[in-house]
């Protein structure tokens, strides 16, 4: 063993078994992913769930896999033969591979070789990240093209367009985090959120306040408390990218069918399936990596390289679980106000917050200057969110709702 | 809970270079390793399933779903694609995205000049954009 070990040398063997533990677990919460979504709106819709296969109904993910596996796979006589081969791969590949940059633990050492719970540390992580995502557009314009199908053909173009518009803004959103963090590298970005806050100068002076200030030593230095509106941006631009709901539209199954994959079945609908949930995972792992320290959190001298590991896994439980909140809670979005959301709210809002970021991070602005600005604008976005903007208002607020109101003022 | 992103390495420039799992190239090696598991994945999956599932044509499996009746005239029938002026307005942005990556990263070593420069160059994409919005190209119908 050990000369096998020296002769492909034990780095090659490292990557190896990184890359196979990576793939074992990504599937793994894949599948968990899968069943706790359908148990949680399940549970939002007082329903019961799957609660037949294993107990409370894990296995059935699994089930629904082997099914899937041995279900027959045909054609539509007008498909483009290779190119609805391939689609459903072009769908799934990409989408496991934004997952290679995203550190998940600690450094540990086994056997004297520090080893990181990362794949690859890539000096221009985010870019790779947003690539592989722009990658994973591809197939679903492909399988729309190639079915030779109507409904997907128009599945296709909803989602070209979608999916350009909102990178933008995701890309965008990115930009003043590589600016406070100097790097492209998530494992940079997760080291620059460690420990807590402890230079907050802003109260000094004033007696109580001073003294409650004291409090921020016990909160973790993330950067979701100074960037908050790049994760908002994020977010918002990161669930449009994963075509979940409130941003499903390019398989709106009200009005498309299926949209895109109405005419795939079998194993090749699985992997658009499976796809769609890695992605999901892998914006989750990536939003608590740039914007909540990533695997940060207390640790205990009891089994010390377990608690980075659950603290990865326990914030981006949370942000799963956000998805499937948001998809049981909001309606659709109509068309046009998606590209009126992307394109002239997102997009100039990421732009003015980088502005902002540059102008507070120059050497010379004082750190109770920049406390300033975060304050005026926590203060301006809340008013316009007291406010209320109508058209994004009308933009989600369900059809029966707003009559229902309507009605009940004419009645008055 | 400091903890050290990298630890030193006293190996020479080139040895670090192409060292596995955390040299500059070890690590796009890494990421070749991760991408053909993973494609080898998929395709050992879509082969497995090939071999163990039925196969029993009919000529009606074969045709396009079209709510139920048979479908009238052409998938590829023609379709207005209206997204061509956003796909322009796309290229763009994404290369804006571009050029701000590295300001960004060498921000404060670059100082006041570079971030001069940046607020011009995004004031003329953000006037294109308020332009574009002003021409209603970015209305959809």
């Amino acid at each position: 063993m050990s000369g096998l070990i020296d002769a492909i040398g034990p780095a090659v063997i490292i990557a190896l078994v990184k890359v196979l533990v990576t793939f074992v677990m990504l599937l793994g919460i894949t599948l968990l992913v899968v069943w706790a979504e359908r148990k949680i709106i399940a549970d939002m819709q007082s329903r019961v769930g799957p609660n037949r296969w294993g107990p409370f109904g894990l296995l059935q993910t699994l089930a629904d896999g082997i099914k899937l596996f041995f279900k027959e796979d045909f054609r539509p006589r007008t498909a483009d033969r290779w190119t609805y081969a391939i689609a459903p791969i072009a769908t799934m590949v990409p989408a496991f591979l934004a997952f290679a940059v995203v550190p998940f633990g600690n450094e540990v050492t086994i056997a004297g070789h520090p080893i990181n719970f990362i794949v690859s540390d890539l000096n221009i992580g985010i870019l790779y990240f947003l690539a592989m995502g722009s990658l994973g557009v591809y197939g679903i314009v492909l399988a729309g093209w190639a079915s030779g199908s109507k409904y997907p053909l128009l599945g296709a173009i909803r989602s070209s367009a979608q999916l350009i518009s909102y990178e933008i803004a995701l890309g965008l959103s990115l930009v003043p985090i590589a600016l406070v963090a100097h790097s492209l590298s998530t494992l940079d970005i997760v080291g620059a959120q460690a420990g807590t806050i402890r230079n907050v100068t802003f109260f000094d002076g004033i007696p109580v306040l001073e003294q409650v200030a004291n409090i921020f030593r016990y909160v973790p230095n993330w950067y979701i408390w100074s960037q908050w509106p790049a994760f908002a941006i994020f977010l918002v631009a990161g669930i449009a990218e994963t075509n979940r709901p409130p941003f499903d539209l390019p398989e709106a199954e009200t009005e498309l069918v299926q949209g895109f994959s109405t005419e795939y079945g079998g194993i090749r609908f699985a992997m658009f399936y499976l796809g769609e949930y890695i992605h999901v995972v892998v914006i989750s792992a990536m939003a608590v990596t740039l914007f909540f320290g990533g695997w940060s959190g207390p640790g205990f001298d009891f089994l010390p390289w377990l608690w980075p590991l659950f603290w990865f896994f326990f914030k981006t439980a949370l942000f799963v679980y956000l998805f499937v909140w948001l998809r049981a809670t909001l309606p659709r979005l109509r068309y046009d106000r998606l590209m009126w959301l992307g394109w002239k709210r997102l997009i100039p809002a990421a732009l003015l917050w980088i502005m902002v970021t540059a102008v507070v991070n120059t050497e010379g602005v004082s750190r109770n200057v920049r406390l300033g600005v975060f304050a005026a604008l926590f203060l301006l976005v809340l008013a316009v969110v007291l406010r209320g903007d109508p058209r994004l208002k009308e933009a989600v607020t369900p059809q029966r709702r707003r009559t229902q109101g309507r009605l009940s003022r004419g009645a008055a | 809970m400091v903890h050290p992103a990298h630890p030193p390495d006293l190996s020479t420039t080139q040895e670090r270079c192409y060292k596995v799992p955390d040299g500059y190239f070890g690590q796009y090696v890494t990421i070749g390793i991760f991408a053909v598991v993973g494609v080898a994945l998929v395709f050992g999956t879509l082969s497995l399933a090939k071999l163990v599932r039925p196969n029993v044509p009919a000529k009606d499996k074969y045709t396009t779903y079209e709510s139920g009746i048979d479908p009238i005239g052409r998938g590829w029938s023609q379709t207005n694609v209206r997204y061509y002026l956003f796909a322009l307005l796309f290229v763009v942005f994404d290369v804006e995205a571009v050029f701000l990556f590295p300001w960004a990263v060498v921000f404060e070593r670059l100082g006041t000049q570079a971030f001069i420069e940046m607020v011009i160059f995004i004031a003329i994409l953000a006037f294109a954009l308020l332009y574009a919005v002003k021409k209603k190209v970015l209305e959809w119908l």
